[in-house]
């Protein structure tokens, strides 16, 4: 089982400072969630674990892999996989193909096989079709499967996202703001989701999330984040009873 | 409206299983493979043109429909097949072996192409693309020993194992050969990882490559399946016009591959084909024009190519799913009547995107 664990790191746009002196540890089987006030430099700290921002010092590591030696796409084999802010769907594929990408990494791919169809092509495919169903099953989207992403409503898109993210087989699963955009009921959904998701799959799960009811159901951990620094980490009770991050959320610089 | 109930994963990596689909597509290769029976010679080298843009379509359709890169200088990659071609055919190479051959070369430089413009999108990669196609039609002028230069050059007749390929029939099942089986490999493509790593690049780049697509050799991998398909065509095309002269691969010829897979729906193979129809007809249909026109307008020398950008610009606004799309609405509309409403066709937007990486 590996650790998430991030050193120090800063991250800098021109003179704004987005992130400084960040360090945290997600140890297996945790739910972690990252909370902060908007702009507190959240998603960037998931942009810079994908290696989608380049970090200006620290380090990331995640078991015996040096995150930040791996380019952008060499990040998921490592067993990390993740959702985006804004739904970074394939909008004019099919549900079913939008996870078959989630498979990728996983999929040998040559070029020449692949237009000929060899049997071992077919043979990647059925297998890479057993765990889009699974998917599918797990999370409710049977009905989904042939629908244009294009074509869905919000709630079922970051569903879609999930299961995507889920079908590279990861080990941490990085969700930024799963219920953003949910009604309560889907949000409840949400929070059985992400339990099963640790309980029966074994993925440990670092999210950002704003809905302090869904965090507090289920986040082990939770570290507050403020102008791009760490303000309180430890358990929910701990970090909302914490005076500095009462002052964060209420904009007085403490 | 028919539902088709799946009972196996093979429904859904199976090439056409929805029957009428099934049917529809094998009526049309039946009628392919009778054409020689009920056309004259002339329509039937017509039909071979035809046949040839096909394929060109189909290879700026992996580019641009399945992978979302456009490209303003295609028809640089058949004048690179074509002159290939033509050229290995001189050294005595046998027809069968130098088709791939100059698919190949094409496919190389595309590649290399492909290379340099893996970092850039939209407006950059249209302008490097044209720039690109502009190049190139110098070099074929310039390069006179290979190509003959604005002389032109001649293409030695199509023989197979010895003997000259002489009658029209002979010829146009070679040519519906090479399209099936290229059709059925970029249909492959699309059901299997390097097809959908295309279209998760169209779509987006950023999660594409958090789910391990590498951008760039998915990118210098479309743009090699897409020329050298491109360049195959070119080489068919080459025995069509029988002589060969860079202005043949000009700007022109480039607008029309464009407009062929516009007009006939971005992102589907048979957008490819009803766009080749649409473009071998289209010069028919223009001459007739300029005869009905009043002589000030039937008689200006842009017309032909202002016509192509007035329709390119025309389905953009107005039909971007091209005629395929308009079928497939054709096609709900009798399956669901009378239920059939206008919006059940339109793109349903309910959630607005903001702050999208690019
Ligand atoms: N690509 C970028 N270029 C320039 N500045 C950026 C970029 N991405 C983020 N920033 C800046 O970094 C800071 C942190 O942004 P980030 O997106 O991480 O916030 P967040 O905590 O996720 O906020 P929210 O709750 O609104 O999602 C902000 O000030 C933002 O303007
Ligand atoms: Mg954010």
């Amino acid at each position: 089982m590996s650790t998430l664990s991030v050193r120090n790191i800063s991250v800098a746009f021109g003179g704004n400072k987005a992130l400084s002196d960040v360090s945290f540890d997600v140890g297996p089987g945790q739910i972690f969630a990252i909370i902060g006030p908007n702009g507190a430099g959240k998603s960037t700290i998931f942009n810079a674990v994908s290696r989608i921002y380049d970090v200006a010092t620290g380090s990331i590591s995640f078991g015996s892999h040096d995150i930040l030696a791996l380019a952008p796409h060499q990040v998921v084999a490592t067993g990390i996989a993740r959702t985006f802010q804004n739904i970074e769907l394939f909008d004019n594929a099919t549900v079913l193909q939008n996870l078959l990408v989630g498979c990728h990494s996983r999929m040998s791919r040559n070029m020449l096989a692949d237009f000929l169809f060899l049997p071992s092509v077919r043979r990647g495919e059925l297998a890479a079709r057993h765990r889009v169903e699974e998917i599918l099953d797990l999370l409710d989207l049977q009905h989904l499967r042939g629908e244009r992403v294009a074509d869905l409503p919000y709630g079922a898109r970051k569903n879609v996202e999930l299961a995507r993210a889920l079908c590279a087989d990861p080990k941490l699963l990085l969700l930024d703001e799963p219920a953003s955009g949910l009604n309560p009921e889907e949000t409840t959904d949400m929070a059985f989701w992400l339990k099963d998701i640790k309980e029966e799959l074994g993925v440990t799960i670092l999210m950002v999330e704003h809905d302090m009811n869904l965090v507090g159901r289920t986040a082990d951990r939770v570290l507050a984040l403020a102008n791009g620094r760490v303000v309180a980490e430890g358990t929910i009770a701990e970090v909302q009873a914490n005076p500095d991050v009462q002052a964060a959320y209420l904009g007085v610089t403490a | 409206m028919r539902t088709l109930f799946k009972t196996s994963y093979a429904f859904d990596i199976n090439h056409l299983v929805d029957p009428g689909e099934r049917a529809r597509v094998g009526l049309l290769i039946l009628l392919a493979l009778g054409l020689p029976l009920l056309l004259s010679d002339y329509a039937l080298s017509e039909t071979m043109m035809f046949l040839c843009y096909a394929v060109a379509g189909l290879g700026l359709m992996v580019l641009t429909g399945f992978t979302g890169q456009v490209s303003f200088g295609h028809a640089a990659f058949l004048g690179i097949g074509g002159y290939a071609h033509t050229w290995f055919l001189m050294q005595g190479v046998p027809f069968l072996l130098s088709l791939p051959l100059a698919g190949l070369v094409a496919g190389a430089v595309g590649a290399l192409l492909g290379r340099a413009a893996s970092k850039m999108h939209g407006f950059y990669l249209a302008i490097a693309t044209l720039a690109f196609a502009i190049l190139m039609e110098t070099v074929f002028g310039a390069a006179e020993p290979l190509t003959g230069g604005h002389m032109g050059i001649e293409v030695p007749p199509i023989a197979l194992f010895g003997h000259v390929v002489e009658s029209a029939w002979q010829s146009y099942y070679l040519y519906l050969a090479v399209l099936l089986f290229l059709v059925w490999g970029v249909a492959n493509m699309n059901r299997s990882p390097s097809g959908r790593a295309m279209i998760a690049l169209r779509d987006s780049e950023t999660s594409a490559q958090s789910l391990g697509v590498n951008i760039a050799r998915g990118k210098i991998v479309a743009f090699f399946i897409s020329t050298f398909i491109t360049g195959i065509a070119g080489a068919l095309m080459a025995h069509q016009l029988m002589y060969l002269s860079p202005e043949t691969f000009g700007l022109n010829e480039s607008l029309k591959l464009l407009l062929m897979i516009v007009v006939g729906g971005l992102g589907t193979i048979s957008g490819a084909i009803i766009g080749a129809v649409f473009v071998s007809f289209l010069p028919n249909a223009i001459e007739v024009l300029r005869g009905v026109l009043p002589a000030g307008i039937g008689e200006q020398v842009g017309l032909e190519p202002f016509l192509f950008g007035a329709i390119i610009a025309g389905f953009i606004i107005f039909e971007p799913d091209g005629l395929y799309g308009r079928w497939r609405k054709f096609r709900l509309f009798l399956e669901t009547y009378p239920y059939y409403k206008r919006a059940s066709a339109v793109r349903q937007k309910r959630y607005l995107k903001t702050g999208r990486f690019r």
